[in-house]
Order: C-alpha cells, then sequence, then structure tokens
C-alpha cells in the first residue's frame, strides 16, 4: 500500500516540481509549502525567540544575581519596569514566565520538531513532500501567528501574564490577584490556542506522511529512529495538545463570563468575595499536566531520535539494539501519558493516586536506561568522529543521565514533598529537558546544515560553541542541586529576607555571571548560523558525513520534490556501518549475495 | 557609556573569534583537509576525558563549598525529615554510582574510541542478553527505591496521632494567617463571604457557639516540642504553599479545598540556634506555590517551643471573637470606662478603612 501511495504522490509532485521555475519570492521563501523551506522557516523563528527567552533569562539572572545593584541602561530599555534601573518583581516574574511559556513551547516544540520533522521525515523516508503541503503551511503560519500575539502580549499596559509558565488558577482567572493575569492573559490564551492549531496540523501531517508515503522498501523497521521518534513525538501532541486547549477554553469562560470551573471561595484583598462557588483550582492542574507532562517527551523525543542517528554515523557503527531503542521510546510515549500526576504530589492529591503515580514515573526510568546504555554500546568500539553535530550528541548523553537521575529523586513522592519547587527542580529539568533537548537541536542544526543550505558551518566555531556551552550548562545548573537541598524555592525575586536562603548570594552571583557568558556564546553561534547561510563552505559531495539515510542520495541543493528523477528505492535498515569490513552501506544499495545478515 | 563599553569589547572579542575560526578554515585547506580534521578528532578526543575529570573534580570542588550549606549538613527537624533524609541519602547513594559509572564510561569511550586509521570497527547491532540485564538491573532497582518511597509516602500522608494539635493556616496573598480551635479544641464554621480583614480575616461565624473562643495569629505559629501537630491548610485567594523546609515537608493551601499535613517537631527554635550555630535561625515557612508579586516575600515562622513556654503564650493570647465585638470582651467590660470604649471601636472603624 506504502508502494503505491508514494508512487501515486511522486507523480504528483513530478507535475510540481517541473513548474518550479514559476515560483515567485513569496511563494519560495513566504509561503512555500515545501516541507524544506517550511522547516527552515520554523527554524529560524524559533532562533529568534531562543535569542528573545534566554535574553529574559540573562535580564532576570541579574536580578537574582545582582540584587542590590542598579544598572540605568536596564531603566532605558525596559522604562517602568526597571524604575531606577532594578527590575521591579512584576517584571522579574514577566520575564520568568515568558521565559518558561517560550522555550518550552515556541523554541523546543516548535523550533525542534517543526523543524526537524519538517526537514526530515520526507527526506528520510523517501517522500518528494508531506502528505498535504498546504496544511503544512498553515502550521507554520498559526506558529507565526501564534508569536506575534505573545510578542504583542509584552507591550500592553498592565504587562505580559507573570505567574508562571503553568499559568495555574485563581492567580491566572484574576486580574485582580496580579496585573499579568489582567490583558496579558488573554492574550498568552490566544497565543497557545493558535500554538495548538499549529501543531495539531503539523502533528497530523507529519502521522499520515510517515504512515502513508514511504519510498518502496521502506518498512516500518527500516526507518531510521529519527523517523520513529518524531512519529511518536506527532502522536503525543495530537493527543495531549487538544486537552490543555480545553483547559484554557475553561479558563476563558471562568476570566471573562461568570463560570466557576476553577474559582471557589475566593476573597482578594481590595476587591471582596467573589461570588464563585464550587469549582476546583486543582482541575486545571490535571488538564494542564495532562498535555504538560507529555510535552516534556514531545521536546525530548526528537532529540533522542537525531541523537541515536548521529551517534551511530559519527561512530561508524550501527546503533546498537535498534528495536530495542523502538520499544524503548514506545514505552517512554505510553508512560508519558500515565505521569501527569506527579507534578501535582503535594497539591493535597488522593495519597493513593500518588502512590500509583509514583510506580508509574519511576517506570519511565527504564525505558531511559536502555536508551543510555544502548548509546554507550553504540559508542563502544567504534571509530569516532567529533564532528560538532557528533560533540553535542555525546553532550545530550551527558545531560540526559545527570537529569534524568535526578528524576528519580522528584518521581518518589516521598522525597518531591521536600523538594517540590525548589532550585533542585530547576536543575532536574533545565537539564535533562531543557538544556538536553537544546542540545539535540544544535546536533541536528550542525548535521543537517549541509543538506538545509548547502554549505558548511565554521567547524572551529562549532568546537568553541560546544566546549563552552558544555562547561557553562553544568556550571550554571549544578550548583542549582545544592540549593534546592537547602529548601530554596523556585520564582524567588530575592532572597535577602531569608534566613535560610540568603547565604547563596555569592553562589547566584556566580551563575548570573556564567549564564551570560554561555549566552554571548549562543551568539556566536547565531553569527556562524547566519554567516555560513551565504560564505559557508561549499558542500562538494552528496554525501558528506558518509551518511546511510536517503536525504544525501539527493542532490546537494535539492529542489521542491527532493530528487530530480526517480525516488530511490530501500534495500536495507539504515544502520549497515561497519558491515563485512565495508565502512557504510546506504540504504538504497541492493543486498549482496553474500552480505550477512544482522 | 559602561554599557557601551562592554558591548564594544565584546563585539570585538567575537571579531577576534570569528577571524581566526575563519582563518582556521583557510589553514586547513592548505594543509589538507583530511589533515586537519584528524587533527581536531585528537584535540575534541583528548577534551573528553579532560571535561570527565575536571568535570569530578568540579563535583568535588562544588561539594565541598556548598554542602555545608544545604540542610543535609543539619539534623532534619522532624520526625518526618529524618524519613526524608534517609531516603535522599539512600537515592543519592543510587542514583550517584549510576552517575559517576555512566559518565565515566560515556566520555572514556568518546575518548578510547576516537578514529584511527587502523581500527576495524566491531559491527554490533543487537544482544538481547545485554538488553535484559540492563532492563532488568534498573527495574530491580527502582522497585527497591519505589517500596522505600511509598512507605514513607504513606506515613507521611496517612492519619495524623490522636493526640496532635490542630492548627489552621491560611494564606492570603501575601502573608500567612493561623488559627487555633481555643479551649473547646473545635474550629468554629467558616465562611468566606464573612471575610472581613480587619477583625475576621478568614470568615469565621460568629453565631456558631465553638467560634467564639477561636485564636487568630498573623505570621508567626507557635507549636510544641515533641507534639504531633496537625494542619489543616486552606487559601484565600489564590494557591500558595506551605513549605517547610527544616521539616522537609510542604502541602498546597487551594482557596475551596482544604488540605492537611501533620509532622512532629524534634527540636525547639532555640535548641536549633545552637545546633547550626546561627543565632538567627528561625523556622521560616516559605510559600513554595507562585501566588503574586509579593511571592518572594511570604514568609511565615514556626516557633517550636516547650510546652511551658507555649501555655504562657497561649494565656496571652484573647478570642479573636472580641477584637470583632469589643463590647463582648469580659475584661474590657470589668475596664468599662465610656471613653475608652468609643476610642476602640474608631480605631477599629479606621483600620477597616484603611485596609479598603
Amino acid at each position: 500500500m506504502s508502494h503505491e501511495a508514494a508512487l501515486h504522490t511522486s507523480l504528483g509532485h513530478d507535475d510540481h516540481g517541473h513548474h518550479e521555475h514559476h515560483d515567485t519570492f513569496l511563494t519560495k521563501y513566504v509561503f512555500s509549502q515545501d516541507h524544506k523551506m517550511i522547516a527552515k522557516q520554523f527554524l529560524i523563528t524559533g532562533m529568534v525567540w531562543a535569542v528573545l527567552g534566554g535574553l529574559m533569562s540573562v535580564l532576570f539572572r541579574l536580578q537574582l544575581g545582582y540584587p542590590d545593584a542598579s544598572f540605568p541602561w536596564l531603566e532605558s530599555i525596559l522604562g517602568k519596569w526597571a524604575k531606577g534601573g532594578q527590575i521591579t518583581p512584576e517584571a522579574y516574574y514577566a520575564l520568568v514566565t515568558t521565559h518558561g511559556t517560550v522555550l518550552v513551547f515556541f523554541v523546543l516544540t516548535a523550533g525542534l520538531s517543526g523543524t526537524f520533522a519538517n526537514f526530515l521525515i520526507p527526506l528520510q523516508i523517501g517522500a518528494r513532500d508531506m502528505a498535504s503541503p498546504f496544511m503544512n503551511m498553515l502550521s507554520y503560519w498559526f506558529f507565526f501567528a501564534a508569536s506575534i500575539v505573545m510578542l504583542s502580549s509584552m507591550f500592553v499596559e498592565t504587562g505580559p501574564f507573570s505567574g508562571g509558565w503553568t499559568a495555574y488558577p485563581p492567580l491566572s482567572a484574576l486580574g485582580d490577584a496580579s496585573p499579568g493575569s489582567k490583558t496579558g492573559m488573554d492574550l498568552w490564551i490566544i497565543a497557545m490556542a493558535l500554538f495548538v492549531v499549529s501543531s495539531l496540523l503539523g502533528g497530523l501531517n507529519y502521522i499520515a506522511t510517515i504512515l502513508n508515503m514511504r519510498t518502496k522498501g521502506m518498512t516500518m523497521t527500516r526507518l531510521p529512529l529519527t523517523i520513529w521518534a518524531l512519529f511518536f513525538t506527532a502522536i503525543l501532541g495530537v493527543l495531549s495538545f487538544p486537552v490543555l486547549l480545553s483547559g484554557l477554553i475553561l479558563l476563558i469562560f471562568d476570566r471573562n463570563f461568570g463560570t466557576s470551573f476553577y474559582l471557589s471561595d475566593i476573597f482578594v484583598n481590595g476587591v471582596g468575595a467573589l461570588s464563585n462557588e464550587g469549582g476546583s483550582a486543582i482541575l486545571y492542574q490535571h488538564l494542564f499536566w495532562f498535555l504538560g507532562h507529555p510535552e516534556v517527551y514531545i521536546i525530548l523525543l526528537p532529540a533522542m531520535g537525531m541523537v541515536s542517528e548521529i551517534l551511530s554515523v559519527n561512530s561508524r557503527k550501527p546503533i546498537f539494539g535498534y528495536m530495542a531503542m523502538l520499544g524503548s521510546l514506545f514505552a517512554i510515549a505510553a508512560l508519558a501519558f500515565l505521569v501527569w500526576a506527579h507534578h501535582m504530589f503535594v497539591t493535597g492529591l488522593n495519597p493513593f493516586l500518588g502512590s500509583v503515580f509514583v510506580l508509574l514515573t519511576l517506570l519511565i526510568a527504564v525505558p531511559s536506561a536502555i536508551k543510555v546504555f544502548n548509546w554507550l554500546t553504540t559508542l563502544w568500539r567504534g571509530n569516532i568522529r567529533f564532528t560538532p553535530g557528533m560533540l553535542f550528541a555525546i553532550g545530550f548523553v551527558s545531560l540526559f543521565i545527570s537529569g534524568g537521575l535526578t528524576g528519580i529523586w522528584l518521581g518518589n513522592a516521598a522525597l518531591d514533598i521536600h523538594l517540590h519547587d525548589t532550585y533542585f527542580v530547576i536543575a532536574h529539568f533545565h537539564i535533562v529537558m531543557g538544556v538536553a533537548s537544546m542540545f539535540g537541536m544544535f546536533a541536528g542544526v550542525y548535521h543537517w546544515f549541509p543538506k538545509m543550505y548547502g554549505r558548511y558551518l565554521n567547524n572551529s566555531l562549532g568546537y568553541i560553541h560546544f566546549w563552552v556551552t558544555m562547561a557553562g550548562a553544568y556550571l550554571i545548573f549544578w550548583p542549582m542541586h545544592y540549593e534546592g537541598l537547602a529548601g530554596m524555592p523556585r520564582r524567588y525575586f530575592d532572597f535577602s529576607i531569608w534566613e535560610s536562603f540568603k547565604q547563596f548570594a555569592e553562589l547566584n552571583r556566580f551563575i548570573s555571571t556564567v549564564s551570560m557568558i554561555v549566552f554571548a556564546v549562543q551568539i556566536l553561534f547565531l553569527i556562524n548560523f547566519f554567516y555560513s547561510i551565504f560564505k559557508g563552505r561549499k558542500v562538494t559531495t552528496k554525501n558528506p558525513w558518509e551518511s546511510n539515510t536517503l536525504e544525501w542520495t539527493t542532490p546537494i541543493n535539492p529542489g521542491h520534490g527532493n530528487w530530480p528523477d526517480e525516488i530511490p528505492e530501500v534495500h536495507r535498515w539504515p544502520y549497515d556501518y561497519g558491515k563485512d569490513g565495508v565502512d557504510f552501506i546506504p540504504q538504497d544499495v541492493p543486498v549482496g549475495e553474500n552480505e550477512s545478515s544482522h | 557609556m559602561s554599557l557601551y563599553l562592554s558591548i564594544a569589547i565584546i563585539v570585538l572579542i567575537f571579531v577576534v573569534i570569528f577571524q581566526i575560526a575563519k582563518a582556521s578554515e583557510y589553514v586547513s585547506i592548505l594543509k589538507g583537509e583530511e589533515n586537519s580534521r584528524k587533527q581536531n578528532n585528537k584535540i575534541n578526543g583528548f577534551l573528553m576525558i579532560a571535561f570527565l575529570v575536571l568535570g569530578f573534580v568540579g563535583v568535588y570542588v562544588c561539594n565541598d563549598l556548598y554542602f555545608g550549606k544545604t540542610l543535609l549538613a543539619q539534623p532534619a527537624a522532624s520526625v518526618q525529615g529524618e524519613k526524608v533524609d534517609e531516603m535522599l541519602w539512600i537515592t543519592l547513594a543510587i542514583t550517584g554510582i549510576v552517575f559517576i559509572a555512566t559518565q565515566i564510561l560515556l566520555f572514556w569511550f568518546a575518548y578510547k574510541y576516537q578514529e584511527d586509521d587502523n581500527r576495524k570497527v566491531f559491527f554490533f547491532a543487537h544482544s538481547t542478553k545485554l538488553e535484559l540485564i540492563w532492563t532488568a538491573i534498573p527495574a530491580i532497582t527502582l522497585t527497591v527505591l519505589v517500596v522505600f518511597g511509598l512507605r514513607n509516602w504513606f506515613f507521611f500522608t496517612g492519619d495524623a496521632p490522636k493526640n496532635a494539635m490542630v492548627v489552621e493556616v491560611t494564606g492570603k496573598q501575601f502573608g500567612w494567617i493561623f488559627r487555633y480551635p481555643g479551649k473547646d479544641a473545635v474550629f468554629g464554621k467558616k465562611y468566606y463571604k464573612n471575610i472581613d480583614p480587619a477583625t475576621n480575616s478568614v470568615g469565621i461565624i460568629w453565631d456558631d457557639k465553638f467560634s467564639q473562643d477561636d485564636i487568630l495569629t498573623e505570621q508567626t505559629m507557635y507549636v510544641v516540642k515533641g507534639q504531633p501537630i496537625k494542619l489543616i491548610i486552606g487559601s484565600r485567594d489564590v494557591i500558595h504553599d506551605v513549605g517547610l523546609s527544616h521539616f522537609r515537608l510542604k502541602m498546597d493551601a487551594v482557596p475551596g479545598i482544604p488540605t492537611t499535613m501533620w509532622f512532629t517537631p524534634k527540636y525547639t527554635t532555640k535548641e536549633m540556634k545552637e545546633i547550626t550555630g546561627n543565632a538567627n535561625f528561625a523556622y521560616e515557612i516559605s510559600c513554595d506555590q507562585m501566588c503574586g508579586n509579593g511571592h518572594y516575600s511570604m514568609k511565615g515562622i514556626i516557633e517550636v517551643v516547650e510546652q511551658e513556654e507555649y501555655d504562657l503564650w497561649l494565656a496571652k493570647q484573647k478570642p479573636q471573637y472580641y477584637t470583632a465585638f469589643p463590647d463582648k470582651d469580659p475584661e474590657a467590660a470589668k475596664a468599662a470606662a465610656e471613653a475608652a470604649k468609643t476610642a476602640t471601636a474608631d480605631s477599629t472603624a479606621k483600620k477597616a478603612t484603611a485596609k479598603n
């Protein structure tokens, strides 16, 4: 069936390919329906958000590191949000909230799976484009619209939403409880709704494409692990994002139409008792985390898939335990839906329910451990080439280990009751989800940049970028475990009145300083990226990494439709590296007569 | 000015790094790309092992500097806390071993198996035996942790002992209100629409006869060393969280849905000052759930004292009923000067207007 489908679309798109020279600037670069261009649009929009989100973290780290200092230039940038050169609590919370929202959704969801699902799915399965290129284009433009609305929320009089990226009501429902919950929150909800639409349009397309449009011979078990990871990611997104949307719709009703889904027994200072009774603030948390936890894996799985691919290519060795990798991806994706309440151990949850979630949460450590050991075995007795992409892939594994292990602490309710919402949690999720996935994204960019632009990124800058970021990530987040073990709470603007926490002032200054250096190095990466698009060293061979997957059988600068003539037929799995003493055997090479089976 | 200067310096550094990086590209073309690639590979291979060694040195230094500041360096102040600490140590031991082993393997393999023209890679695609080993070992280890954890979890969240003292804690933007049930040991009923910030901050229903001896205090809560204490936790506006880091516990305060938490304090505040060697030590209650722009300042204090001191303190507390209705206060009635009465009424009214 997949053969027929591929054939059918190949005919359809060949037509399109012939008319390519009719593309205007608008249809080629703006309203493009070419999956490769849409991927670049996602990537560059994601990069813009990453810079903004990173800059926000630098600003609030400035407050945490130097709470007493005054920076007049801040006032000239932020105006009333930094009176006298000091960030106000309102601005601090707005920055923290927007940093979280932007990094989780706009950078690590849209920027990561938006980019690589779009770019890699058709190229690696051997298809000319997505199942619905038009829907794919819409997916980007909904994301763009979400970006504009989110950006505009930063300029309203009462400020952007400032109640934390999880947006728990009643705080997010009551404008009188926090100025950020006024117009800023309306815009936040609208932006998120648009974002959900974008991710659904994208996700459905990815699933349909992977299931129906594989080239001849590309059975499901011959798919590269990147595709499997993106496939599970899309399924997670399609099943969980609508739940977030429903939660947000109820929130809109509570905010604007007087309902009481989340509100009950509330007296707001300066306003008085509200009429809402009988709602449950905890209901929102269930709805939110039913997305929120799969979301963590929506962020992590694409990185895992790309890392598996890059580790294998650059070790010149097959990925170890392909079926186990696939099984563990499946296990993680399935368990992702069954652990959401581990974010809610201290909400007064029924202790028995809590115990079930402890068990299921710690169960995730098993497939995660399998993945780590398989990656390690992939490196073992390989012949490793340290391309910048490979360095970031190795960095990913290191960070995934470090951050994953602290998940075993926090997933156990009896420890979470102590560590919940402390800096220990910040350290945990930044390492395992934030920085690790970012490393996966960097690995992907360095590895597939030659395919995207027909040029290389500068290697030396890549090495500097990796080593400073790697060391910086640990210097920033490792000491935060200690702050967390001292009980230091998250989301505090200032610790000076706290006898228990003010002892870390010096450490906070250190962390802030390192974070600024790491941020500066990311700018270096941006310069490398944009310079290399136009002036980078040109790619001269089709397959610069000597890789087996199909994207490297396309021309150096593939046009719309990817392959100028027929789509290659696939004869083997993508990991025949070092087999029978042959360095690599691409997927489109027929199986030889004397070849051993793996 | 200094801003522009630092921006200029950063830009300059960027330009220098960038030019060097460009130059290295040209050099590599001159030297032959294959050669320079191999040279870079060697450098990065060395950096892998250097990162591993320096990383462990860093972990050691960090631990040396900051372990003393964590709570693990001082005894837990509650029976529950001791169990948390015990579990922390067990979990640290297990995850610590895995951390050290896997990080060493990762960076060692990266160093050891860096590209070498003479190496023939080992085509090793799968091994069911290995997969089973590293499925089974984590599964067994995690079972142990789950069993340990759940035993403690059910103890923490289980019923408080019968002799527990009960205190009601209410969070508000941005402070804490504590209610003691008074002599009858029963809390009067409350309804949030009765809240009056000046005289009735939690909305007590005064018609309920159990309510009239209820005592309200703000910011500081007194509890007795060695006696289990059960908190009934609620919130007046948004979600807060009663964070008791020294007792190693926390529980959300949710409007409309009461939650509970109990613990047995082991040391008085005074004893804890000696143990920690910090004369300013206090059992601080930190709000651990984002609750608005004053979140970071939402601090309460728990004073753990001996029974006698507690009794003395309690004797000094006046039921809130008499603050709300000064004319019903037997002591005030005794003093009974007309002038005094009007003065109190005035000041209450003033307070009420000031708060609004």
